[in-house]
């Protein structure tokens, strides 16, 4: 049997039942990225004989009888802004172009508890700062549905790696929607988990009170097993919170008898694609179907968290991106004329377009003078886009609405308009602000062929209940199912 | 309200940021943040009056630990990915001038 789109139930299935080693689905994975991933340019770097030493590894152990993790054997990709002991971690930038990290991020220390193959770093927005995935230093990644098309970003290397078929999961990162803009951009399944559910620690940092990592699946019982392996507290991030995870698994097949699901009046705007509306509307019909009510909940601050984001992420950004000082690792300059002048060489010459344009923007809302005006009235909106949500799930049990205003846009398209670029995150950013989670599930094809997502919001630490109608949603519908021309 | 925004603004902003910039980049730049911070002037429609700032999506404040003697890295591992060292330290061009 092919292994190419199984589903990680049925690969963990055969790999416990011995029809399956993890050998071969790792070299499986390895041949397609070698074959195929020239077109797509999701894989910034492929260590096979690493990945096929973790998988003889777990093979030799299963063989064995020896108790293994709850992924092993399962080939998993990592966003290059995770650390990764020993293998370079670039962030897609010139800067970390030459950058080995001397340790692990916690969520690939857990991943490999947990017995899972590292098949590939995967492409990105520089330090994770862009909506397209054009940003990279090293080459846009292209959509498998439309080679022509953007994937999403920033994480659109992992959201490829999955849609494709490269590897059955893959790990991504979000700040303004970077795991589920590309997800619905890709019709792959990818979730943001509440703000401090998932460690941080060895995440290269971009706004760190919005940055939360998550993870990509062909389904949603795949998301939920990535995200219970890498959930929990973690001592060396002390912004992920200390509580019990929840098994995420145990009642994700039983669908909710009983559901309130909130539609916002707000969220149809000028501007919302046709093909987008319509699936969105069909989405909720079929939750209709399924037993669900639907009451129209009013977030009448979501059409503030573009500007209030792009006040608050620069100027975390600014602040965190000022490590980078051409001494302690990465990029230096060549030709310089005193100290200062090193500094500023070498970010010159090492950071593109985007992030220069970020740094600048959170430099000047933080500097002298502008402060009141711009970063504190931004954290001021910031909690009534919060109490937004929070009076709105008094009376619903989730909200559902689009993920992205439109399907994946060209490559080239928006790139030289930033504004109408940050526009693509309307009604990803409000979750970031809020630290709320958010699933991006396929549910429905654009007139063009391009997949279009359905995002679930829920209450703080409720992933289990954004996953278990996610899966009620996914059981009933074939969206999940389709596959790129590309990959047949 | 529109932003006023000049090149000399983002001349200095630049050097706040100890980031060099060419001309070119000085240039679009300005147009680009002109915009952006033109769009964000919408934010002065919200009433904001009595409302707390919030900085952070987690509820919580000074998170405490033991202070116990850990392992750290090891000075090869923390100077590896250096451009410069001399295998001891980072280093620097020289700051004080001579005489």
């Amino acid at each position: 049997m092919t292994t190419r789109f199984a589903s990680v139930d049925e690969l963990l299935r055969q790999l416990d039942e011995g029809t399956l080693t993890s050998t071969e689905l790792t070299e499986s994975c390895l041949s397609l990225i070698r074959d195929h991933d020239s077109q797509t340019n999701a894989f910034l770097r492929s260590d096979a004989d690493a990945a096929l030493q973790q998988a003889a590894a777990v093979d030799a152990d299963r063989k064995a009888g020896r108790p293994v993790g709850p992924l092993a054997g399962i080939p998993v990709a990592l966003k290059d802004v995770l650390c990764t002991k020993g293998t370079p971690t670039t962030c897609g930038s010139r800067m970390l172009e030459n950058f080995v990290p001397p340790y692990d991020a916690t969520v690939v220390r857990r991943l490999r508890d947990a017995g899972c193959v590292f098949v590939g770093k995967t492409n990105m927005d520089e330090f994770a700062m862009g909506s397209s995935n054009e940003n990279s230093a090293f080459g846009p990644v292209r959509n498998p549905w439309n080679l022509q098309c953007s994937p999403g970003g920033s994480s659109g290397g992992s959201a490829v790696a999955v849609a494709a078929g490269y590897s059955p999961l893959a790990v991504g990162s979000d700040t303004g929607g970077s795991i589920r803009q590309p997800a619905s951009f890709c019709g792959v399944v990818g979730m943001k988990p509440t703000y401090g559910r998932v460690s941080r620690y060895g995440l290269v940092a971009y706004a760190s009170s919005l940055d939360q990592i998550g993870p990509f699946a062909g389904d949603v019982r795949g998301a939920a097993r990535l995200l219970q392996a890498m959930a929990g507290h973690d001592p060396a991030d002390s912004t992920s919170v200390d509580q019990p995870v929840p098994d995420f698994l145990a009642e994700i097949d039983q669908p909710f008898s009983s559901l309130t699901i909130g539609s916002v009046p707000e969220y149809y705007i000028e501007g919302l694609d046709d093909d987008v509306r319509e699936a969105t509307e069909k989405a909720i019909d079929v939750f209709r179907s399924l037993g669900a009510t639907v009451r129209d909940v009013s977030l009448p601050h979501a059409r503030y968290a573009v500007a209030t984001y792009y006040v608050i992420g620069p100027a975390e950004a600014s602040s965190n991106l000022a490590r980078y000082d051409g001494i302690h690792y990465g990029h230096r300059a060549d030709d310089f004329e005193n100290m200062i002048d090193l500094y500023a060489a070498s970010r010159g010459e090492a950071f593109g377009a985007e992030v220069k344009r970020r740094i600048m923007i959170g430099t000047y809302t933080l500097s002298a003078g502008y402060y009141d005006a711009y970063y504190l009235k931004a954290l001021k909106v910031r909690r009534l886009i919060r109490q937004d949500f929070d009076a709105a799930f008094g009376e619903v049990d989730l909200i559902v609405g689009p993920v992205v205003p439109t399907p994946a846009f060209g490559i080239g398209e928006l790139i030289n308009d930033p504004l109408a670029m940050y526009l693509s995150d309307y009604y990803t950013i409000p979750l970031n602000l809020a630290g709320l989670p958010g699933i991006s599930i396929p549910a429905g094809q654009a007139a063009s062929g391009l997949p279009i997502g359905l995002q679930l919001i829920g209450p703080a630490f409720e992933e289990a209940r954004l996953l278990r109608a996610a899966r009620m949603f996914e059981t009933a519908t074939d969206w999940h199912s389709l596959r790129p021309a590309f990959a047949q | 309200m529109t932003v006023e925004l000049s090149r000399a603004d983002l001349v200095r902003v630049a050097s706040l940021a100890r980031l060099k910039l060419t001309d070119a980049e000085l240039d679009s730049l300005t147009d680009q943040l002109r915009k952006l911070l033109n769009y964000v002037e919408m934010l002065n429609e919200v009433d904001i009056e009595n409302v707390d700032p919030m900085p952070h999506a987690a509820d919580m404040v000074n998170v405490l630990r033991e202070d116990v003697v850990a392992e750290s890295l090891p000075r090869k591992a923390a100077l590896a990915n250096a451009p410069k060292t001399d295998g001891q330290f980072f280093l620097v061009p020289k700051i004080l001038e001579e005489n």
